[in-house]
């Protein structure tokens, strides 16, 4: 509920607060990481289909050509990020642990890797759906992990309205650090892509939400926005764990609670990720597809902490590397954040659209917890900002009874870990309910 | 190079429940020490027996062996101990402390599933079996190095009192003699009663200490310090005949139950909404067994009662879900 009493920051009820960590790399300005000799390009990149082929192997490419038609409404175009040639189209190691097909390219050395293409139409001439296929085939993804297809999102059902577009700069996972520098040293292009959005999606206001933690993004786009002819609002909030879900936002900046099951669309509000805006702009005004993301490298076993502008498709142990490498013998490597983020075994996948974040962590910070008994104190109970009753739920997910646990509302958790985090008895919550949703959605495929 | 494979998240809050139990035990030791002050070497010898009951029960039904380094066990011994009174043979001690976690929580089912507070249900069970030893009360007398009278009966007798200068406590001299005492002696902890139910500034600020650590919700010591403040005020503006509120809250073991019994985290209920109704019910039901009860104290029973019917309050007070309606 946003309350403004006693002069404090709007926020959401609930919730918990880690150690940020981002003073490892919140400071490191934006660096382009060198062109590598090799780029895997998964066609699954995206929540969706996967793409289609549109290159041979052993054809040239160049940076920015389209290699990837989308396979249906809900996928999107791939674009090579290197002049080069299609070395290989085959199954690859994915990041998500599988082996899918993807599109691998060898870069050519004698290159200078200058963009050669041109923008299209200006956007502000094209109709909706000209837009809406333009944003497609670009290759826009949400930047914020979840890597949802960015024009199926900005498709508006009939009958529904776009109020309030958010943009959202929280950034509340702990290390991540890659929104907070896009924000300082993009914010022109973050309102310009902002501005393209707005122009299409006509809502009444525009809300960039970032948390309280980033003082000089806060500034610098209250300065870039009052320039604009358009009402953006620069809205602080407060540092708290999970303020970037969108329902934590919505909650957060109007009050209002997203019903169980539907969309913020469904309460007139669109939530985009500030990468994803940024992108918008370059792609619209240079003519840049999705070709390339700031990815945050960082974590206590990472020599040096940065933030870096990495081409689609590098491998993640040559990002890895170019950050000096890895100070221990045995890290955890983590994609994404350490809250939501996935663990991954094996260095050699390429970083894909979704990736936000490469975290090398040591034991120390992520020790193995010894277990106990709940001891009924609540503090999940004050952790879950669903105001689920995760001990209650943990119970039950022990005990295998998935009928009571979807009595329990199950269904709405959306993972974000704050029971786990708390849990003085380091009861796997959260992992708990990963296992409980998925044996809920069999039960329901079977039925 | 290894790489560790689990599942996020990877960050932890820093709180343990070992640390957790630690810590209230640390908080009990400036407690247990003013006993000493007062009571000798006889409080430490009654603590050390129900704490070696609670860890013998606790090591007996486990079958995983190790609920003995949690801590939880020793934290029942200790807070059992500081209801008893000083002079209490060492193997009554003994005894309730095995009961307290044999039949209090192991019988349920461990930590986390009994429905009674384990310490708490240890003293009734001393209360029904040796009504006369658990009343017999001694009054602080510097009588240091040595032991109190019935200390050393041995098992199934009762001894006798060496020095046999029994006393009341203040509640039953208010209830049965209608003498009230001062609430200086009452705060500094000068009279007689159990070990842990005499120094009233102590429990209050290692009260607000656990309260500032998070460690105890701070709801429940207010919600029946105010309940029972403000019915006890009504009672005693209506006939000053009744105990005084600063009396109510400072005499008998109204402390200790509402900083250390009552916000045992297993028997007290998850919501807020029900912490206040959890609180009022210990309050009322304190105030109405003292002034109208046959019994002097009514601390244990008012917080047993509430424990009884905290999965109920549970129930009934779970918060709406985001995104739902009511």
């Amino acid at each position: 509920m946003s309350s403004n009493l006693f002069g404090s920051l709007p926020t959401f009820p609930h919730g918990v607060h880690p150690d940020e960590y981002k003073e490892l790399a919140c400071h490191r300005r934006i660096e382009r990481m060198p062109f590598v000799e090799v780029y895997t390009l998964p066609l699954s990149q995206h929540l969706g289909a996967p793409s289609k082929p549109v290159v041979k192997e052993g054809q040239k490419v160049r940076r920015g050509e389209l290699i990837a038609e989308p396979g249906g409404f809900v996928s999107v175009g791939l674009h090579s990020p290197v002049d080069g040639v299609v070395h290989a189209i085959d199954l690859f190691d994915h990041p998500n642990g599988q082996v899918l097909p993807a599109i691998q390219i060898r870069t050519d050395r004698f290159s200078t890797q200058q963009l050669t293409i041109q923008p299209g139409t200006p956007p502000e001439e094209m109709t909706t759906p000209e837009f809406i296929k333009a944003v497609q085939w670009s290759g826009m993804v949400g930047m914020g992990g979840a890597a949802f297809p960015a024009h199926v999102k900005f498709s508006i059902p009939e009958g529904k309205t776009c109020k309030y577009l958010m943009i959202n700069g929280c950034e509340c996972e702990p290390f991540l650090t890659c929104d907070h520098r896009v924000m300082v040293e993009y914010a022109r292009d973050l309102v310009d892509g902002t501005r393209i959005l707005a122009h299409f999606l006509k809502p009444e206001k525009v809300y960039i939400a970032i948390e309280s933690n980033k003082p000089d993004a806060i500034s610098i786009l209250k300065e870039k926005t009052a320039e604009m002819d358009f009402p953006m609002e620069v809205i602080a909030l407060e540092v708290k764990y999970p303020q970037g879900a969108e329902k934590m936002m919505i909650s957060a900046i109007l009050g209002t609670e997203v019903p169980s099951g539907k969309l913020p669309l469904d309460v007139g509000v669109l939530v985009s990720n500030v990468g994803t805006a940024v992108a918008m702009s370059q792609y619209f005004r240079q003519g840049l597809p999705l070709v390339e993301r700031v990815v945050t490298v960082s974590g206590t076993a990472v020599k040096r902490p940065s933030n870096l502008l990495v081409p689609i498709g590098t491998p993640m142990r040559d990002v890895v590397d170019y950050c000096g490498g890895i100070t221990v013998p045995s890290p955890r490597i983590l994609l994404g954040g350490p809250m939501m983020g996935m663990v991954q075994k094996n260095l050699d996948v390429p970083v894909v659209k979704g990736t936000s974040g490469i975290l090398a962590l040591t034991e120390r910070e992520v020790r193995d917890l010894d277990t106990y008994s709940c001891i009924r104190c609540g503090r999940c109970l004050d952790a879950c900002p669903l105001f689920l009753n995760p001990a209650r739920m943990g119970l039950l997910a022990r005990k295998g009874l998935w009928e009571e646990l979807e009595e329990n509302n199950i269904m709405d958790c959306f993972e974000c870990a704050s029971c786990s985090f708390v849990c003085p008895s380091g009861i796997p919550l959260v992992q708990s309910f990963r296992v409980g949703k998925a044996m809920i959605r069999e039960r329901k495929s079977k039925k | 190079m290894k790489t560790i494979i689990s599942t996020s998240p990877f960050l932890h809050h820093q709180v343990t429940t070992p640390k957790i139990m630690w810590e209230v035990v640390y908080t009990l030791i400036p407690v247990l020490g003013v006993s000493v002050y007062y009571f000798g070497m006889s409080a430490i010898l009654v603590s050390a027996a129900a704490v070696a009951g609670c860890l013998v029960a606790e090591r007996v039904f486990d079958k995983e062996k190790k609920a003995v380094g949690d801590g939880s066990a020793l934290l029942t011994g200790v807070l059992l101990a500081l209801c008893l009174p000083p002079g209490f043979p060492l193997w009554m001690a003994f005894l309730g402390g095995t009961i307290a976690i044999g039949v209090g929580k192991s019988l349920w089912g461990g930590l986390g599933q009994n429905v009674f507070n384990p310490a708490l249900l240890g003293r009734a069970f001393l209360q029904a079996a040796f009504p006369e030893a658990i009343t017999t009360w001694d009054l602080p007398n510097g009588h240091y190095w040595g032991v109190r009278g019935t200390n050393l009966a041995m098992p199934f007798f009762k001894g006798q009192p060496v020095d046999a200068v029994s006393t009341a406590t203040p509640l039953s001299q208010l209830k049965f003699s209608h003498e009230v005492t001062s609430t200086m002696d009452l705060l500094l902890g000068n009279v007689s009663g159990s070990l842990g139910e005499t120094c009233g500034i102590l429990l209050i600020l290692a009260g607000v200490y656990l309260v500032l650590r998070k460690i105890i919700n701070w709801r429940i010591p207010v919600s029946i310090l105010l309940t029972a403040g403000v019915f006890s005020g009504i009672l005693y503006a209506i006939n000053p005949q009744y105990p005084s509120p600063q009396f109510t809250i400072l005499a008998g073991g109204m402390l200790l139950g509402s900083v250390y019994m009552a916000t045992d985290y297993v028997t007290s209920p998850l919501t807020s909404r029900g912490i206040w109704i959890y609180g009022f019910g210990i309050g009322f039901l304190v105030v109405m067994i003292r002034v109208w009860g046959g019994l002097p104290e009514g601390v244990m029973y008012a917080i047993l009662l509430m424990n009884a019917v905290t999965p109920l309050i549970n129930r009934f007070t779970q918060r709406r879900v985001y995104g739902h309606e009511k």
